[in-house]
């Protein structure tokens, strides 16, 4: 059986700066996969290269067996990949529940014929849509803001509406980047059992993360990057006694 | 069961067809009627360019380029080539559609002023084309156009109906007509927004990269909401020219374009009733500014700045917001 994700010499340079040099990792199905280091790592630029909205100037990632190279980050969405974002990102011009109607756009077919004319088929498909979109906002717990508009929400709804955007797609993996970032103790408790539910339920998660307790609470392996690249690799055990993880990062 | 009606996405709908079929109690003369079938017809581009503008994000100054190219295409066919007018506007509005398609997606993948750049380059060419080919356009003389028709039963400002016994001179006719056109218009416009496909559009707005990473193909839905505009945009050029019964470049020039645009960011980007309200406003402006004489266009502009200062969101919008947090407060303080 092959990864999920299998990432191989991966490089990205903006300008003379290599943000990403030389990564491989790869990703298990089923896997809590967490990605962490200092700031300007280049843990983000590593997953934009992931969800494909960087081009990597060298190496290969395979989602699935398959080569991304050259997928826009809507032909990753079909293959079963879906992420949030550090700096979120919600349309504030709808609602909260559009927003995660919105995630389930690839699920629903839908014609321009039937949209303007408003046919049953449409309104059918729209109702499920948005019963499960509901379900969903109740699964990561923001189920009380179902109609709010979303620039009236607060922060911490708003992250995990996101997730719930996410998940709306069905994804086989969902990246987060920071989810806990900006988040108090509770909400980050939260967030931690919402990682877990989503982990049992069989989708595949990669994350980025500062917090190193829901790191090394939750993840099967982590990967620690320094300077763009690989410093350690392994389960939360072998990274916690890593002399290199200690002296570059836990340590200090 | 009020509330139920409040709630109804029907809402809008429906008080824009009590306004629009309870406004000939206010209208006196033919040229009243003249200048509110102009509203409609014009308020009705404005509704399909608002789907590009204020839900898609996307600009396009060049729109009275397509609404001129739909004038045209009706004017020359019913005129020149004995076309009834139902399939002069149909295609029209194919071959319009096909063209800013064509047109669309290279331009599309630019962003802000650049997009503005090449929209306005669509546009002026459109113009400079239909200027030039004097001998099927008129050049800047402009061209007459035969009254807008259906199985040979012809509508013209300067006919007489009768409708369920009522007597209607020909331009009270056409504002039934339009008024009716307009609904329509807002009926489709509404089903679009209010959809999988309308919801991926408003998120091209919201953020594209979000849109992305859930699956939506940004490039194709800009496309399809550049193309919807710009059939609007065709199909009411068409009708303009049957109503007006003769068409000059004017249709297409610049000046109109920008005139689009401010309607739509005047009455409320993504507001399809404010956007409508924009057009009235702007269409009404001029006529009631007659009274400064030479100082009209100096009003115009200071009340036009004067708006987006303090209304940045737009007339409607703004509005709206006003009036649901006074009653908030009225609710909060019987509570």
């Amino acid at each position: 059986m092959s990864a999920l994700i299998e990432v191989s010499g991966l490089d990205k340079a903006f300008g003379g700066v290599h943000a990403v040099e030389g990564v491989s990792f790869s990703v298990e199905a089923g896997q809590v996969y967490s990605v962490i280091g200092p700031n300007g790592a280049g843990k983000t630029t590593l997953f934009n290269l992931i969800s494909g909205i960087y081009t990597p100037t060298k190496g290969e990632i395979r989602l699935n067996g398959e080569s991304t190279d050259r997928l826009e980050p809507n032909q990753l969405a079909e293959r079963g990949m879906c992420r949030t974002f550090q700096q979120m990102q919600i349309c504030m011009n709808m609602t909260a529940i559009e927003n995660v109607m919105l995630g389930r756009h690839l699920k629903l077919k839908s014609n321009l014929f039937s949209t303007l004319f408003r046919l049953p088929s449409l309104l059918r498909d729209e109702k499920s849509c948005r019963q499960h979109a509901q379900d969903l906002m109740e699964f990561v717990g923001c189920g009380e803001y179902l109609d709010t508009e979303a620039s009236a929400m607060s922060y911490g709804a708003l992250k995990r509406l996101e997730i719930a955007r996410a998940l709306a797609a069905e994804p086989k993996v969902i990246l987060l980047d920071e989810p806990a970032a900006g988040l108090n103790g509770t909400e980050t408790a939260a967030l931690e059992d919402l990682i877990r539910k989503i982990a049992d339920q069989g989708t595949t998660v990669m994350l980025v993360e500062h917090d190193m307790k829901l790191v090394m609470g939750i993840s099967d392996r982590l990967l620690v990057l320094n300077y763009g690249r690989v410093l350690a690799e392994g389960t939360p055990e072998e990274i916690r006694n890593n002399p290199d993880v200690i002296a570059a990062y836990l340590g200090g | 069961m009020l509330n139920q009606f409040m709630q109804s996405r029907l809402r809008g709908l429906i008080i824009l067809a009590v306004i629009l079929y309870a406004l000939p109690a206010f209208l006196s003369n033919p040229f009243h009627y003249d200048l509110a079938t102009q509203m409609a017809i014009i308020a009705a581009t404005v509704v399909g360019l608002n789907l590009l503008v204020g839900f898609a994000g996307q600009i396009s100054l060049g729109h009275a380029g397509f609404f001129g190219l739909g004038a045209y295409f009706t004017g020359i066919m019913t005129g020149n080539y004995g076309w009834s007018a139902i399939p002069a506007l149909v295609v029209g509005g194919i071959l319009v559609g096909i063209l800013a398609w064509v047109v669309g997606r290279p331009i599309l993948r630019l962003k802000g002023h650049y997009l503005s750049m090449a929209t306005l380059a669509v546009g002026f060419i459109i113009a400079i084309v239909i200027n030039n080919e004097s001998q099927i356009t008129g050049g800047p003389d402009g061209m007459p156009v035969p009254p807008f028709d259906v199985f040979g039963w012809e509508l013209s400002p300067f006919g007489t109906y009768s409708l369920f016994g009522i007597e209607l001179n020909g331009s009270q006719a056409w504002y039934l007509f339009a008024a009716a056109v307009l609904l329509v218009a807002v009926w489709l416009a509404q089903n679009l927004i209010d959809s999988p496909i309308g919801r991926a559009l408003r998120s091209v707005h919201g953020s594209e990269v979000a849109a992305r990473v859930v699956g939506v193909n940004t490039a194709r839905y800009k496309s399809l909401v550049f193309v919807i505009s710009a059939i609007y945009a065709s199909v009411m050029g068409g009708l303009y020219a049957h109503f007006q019964g003769f068409i000059t470049p004017a249709v297409a020039s610049f000046d109109f374009s920008i005139v689009l645009i401010t309607m739509v960011v005047l009455g409320g980007m993504g507001s399809t009733m404010g956007v409508i309200l924009g057009a009235v406003v702007l269409k009404l402006l001029p006529q009631i500014l007659t009274h400064f004489q030479e100082m009209e266009a100096v009003m115009f502009g200071l009340i036009l700045m004067l708006t987006m200062i303090f209304m940045p969101k737009g007339l409607l919008p703004t509005l709206q917001l006003a009036v649901s947090k006074r009653l908030k407060k009225r609710a909060g303080g019987q509570a």
